[in-house]
């Protein structure tokens, strides 16, 4: 098994479309939709993890391509600016998976974007603008 | 026995000072024992940096030719207003004025991502920022209108003033209300869902030195990354407050006026800051070196985050109104620990002054007094104390009678 965190964007056309369903029912894979968007030009966006067999994912991912679904993996659209952080930990009580984390001895914070969802919940959150999500 | 700042000065000078931060003089004291580190340690530094609103910066940049008077017209660094009413040339800029057009809180909540305190960082990083001024002109004084680019080095003067910082101790702010708060403590979620500290504890400069024994007027600073002056107790300087046994504040207490010259400090130890929903400031850096001239002075420097307490505040109501009170008393080693309970309830922390860059700042100055690079200085008039009757006031409003 394996298990992706991508963002899918979507053209105006596939909006309606049963997407998910069928990457669901077809390829096996199980979808956990973290965000979605409809843009007013009727894009869609979507953040999700999706798990399954790396056959599955590869197929289903093949699919997404041909009907003219765009991926990237989500890590792209997040950036913690390292210099701009301060170390004061304000996002630490409010990340919900602890991408945002610190070494309490040291009380280093660091950034792993493995575990984030981009809730945004850190934007409005840190003073010094370190989080930026291009969403 | 006891010691003089220039016995430590000497020593200094030698190259045989011997430096630990407040961090580590925890350690260095239970292993020898307050009376033989009292004799062996001569400097205790310590370090915070954290938001501080009551900062500010004053310049001269120099006459126009023809001349012009900024007073009594408008002049703006970067279309954030500074205040005119004094000589000519000479303004302030305080961290948290903000431009006309800055939407402030219309779109609740507000970002405040520009801010006095940011023209201060880009000035103090070589920046070039706009100069625009109009006044109403004088014979002597005849210019009417200015548009320049200008920056730090251009300038005659330019010097960080901030008439309140490093608070010894301060609330941990709680939101009890069961919408979200955005209050100068941060963004607080409803229904006790985090608690904001804002303290560097057992680094912090005036927790160091509880009585301010060896604090004033006078006492040479780490200010911004350069150097920098106490010029005595800050506003709102409230040394009569509840205590611990060892004389630690259990509240906000006692505050520092402080100086220095911007043009040698760094953009790294002045940072703009935003606050969303509340406003800009600038979060600045301050190391104190505390001279260790007996062991009374030693064993205060040796105070451990869980020997200093702070309130529990609800932010959502008794802080807006005015309320005195606190839901309960919690410890820096608690606060640092990530989780407190309040009200029976798990809350997670967060701190908004950064011990890791409180403790880096304790290290430079370390090594600026190890290296001779630092020498420190006797003040010439101590911070008051709890014996100086200090009563910190509300403003009791007089209303004014309106004639008809």
């Amino acid at each position: 098994m394996q298990k992706k965190r991508v963002v899918f964007n979507y053209p105006s056309h596939l909006v309606d479309q049963p997407v998910i369903s069928k990457l669901v029912k077809d390829y096996d894979l199980t979808v956990n939709i973290l965000r979605a968007r409809i843009t007013p030009k009727e894009e869609g966006r979507l953040v999700l993890e999706i798990t399954g067999k790396r056959s599955g994912l590869e197929a289903g991912f093949r699919y997404l391509s041909e009907i003219g679904v765009e991926t990237q993996p989500l890590a792209q659209d997040v950036k913690w600016y390292v210099d701009r952080c301060t170390h004061c930990t304000a996002c630490i009580s409010v990340c919900p998976t602890q991408a945002l984390d610190v070494d309490r001895k040291k009380m280093e914070v660091s950034f792993n974007r493995d575990k984030c969802i981009a809730c945004e919940i850190c934007i409005p959150v840190c003073p010094y603008q370190a989080m930026e999500i291009l969403f | 026995m006891a010691k003089t700042i220039e016995e430590i000065n000497e020593k200094i000078r030698k190259g045989k000072a011997v430096v630990f931060t407040a961090e580590e003089i925890i350690d260095v004291a239970a292993e020898q024992g307050i009376k033989k580190a009292a004799q062996e340690v001569d400097v205790v530094t310590t370090g915070t940096f954290g938001p501080m609103c009551s900062s500010g910066a004053y310049f001269n940049v120099g006459h126009t030719k023809p001349r012009m008077k900024l007073g009594g017209g408008r002049t703006c660094l970067n279309d954030v207003p500074v205040y005119t009413g004094v000589a000519a040339v000479d303004f302030f800029l305080g961290a948290t004025a903000m431009a006309d057009d800055d939407p402030r809180n219309k779109i609740y909540p507000g970002r405040f991502s520009y801010g006095g305190a940011y023209v201060i960082e880009e000035l103090v990083a070589g920046k070039d920022v706009r100069l625009t001024a109009t006044a109403y002109g004088t014979d002597c004084y005849p210019r009417k209108e200015l548009e320049t680019f200008i920056s730090l080095k251009d300038m005659n003067e330019a010097v960080l003033f901030n008439m309140r910082n490093a608070y010894q101790n301060y609330n941990v702010a709680v939101n009890l209300s069961d919408r979200m708060i955005y209050t100068y403590m941060g963004v607080l979620q409803p229904k006790l869902g985090n608690a904001n500290y804002c303290s560097a504890g057992q680094l912090s400069p005036l927790l160091n030195d509880p009585y301010y024994r060896t604090i004033g007027l006078g006492t040479r600073i780490f200010l911004g990354g350069g150097i920098g002056y106490v010029v005595g107790s800050g506003t709102q300087h409230n040394p009569n407050v509840a205590r611990t046994e060892k004389g630690v504040p259990k509240m906000t207490s006692g505050t520092l006026a402080v100086k220095g010259d911007l043009k040698m400090m760094s953009p790294k130890w002045l940072r703009g800051t935003s606050f969303t929903g509340y406003g800009a400031t600038l979060t600045v850096g301050i190391g104190i070196p505390i001279p260790i001239l007996d062991e009374e002075i030693l064993k205060f420097t040796t105070v451990k985050d869980e020997e200093i307490w702070a309130q529990v505040v609800d932010y959502s109501d008794a802080y807006p109104q005015f309320i005195p009170g606190s839901l309960g008393e919690v410890n820096y080693k608690q606060l640092k620990s990530g989780k407190i309970i309040v009200h029976g309830k798990e809350v997670p922390t967060s701190g908004l002054s950064s011990y890791l860059k409180a403790g880096e700042i304790a290290q430079i100055l370390k090594e600026r007094i190890e290296t001779g690079k630092f020498f420190l200085t006797q003040p010439v008039e101590l911070l008051p104390s709890v014996d100086s009757g200090i009563v910190y006031k509300p403003l009791k409003e007089r209303p004014i009678k309106k004639h008809h």
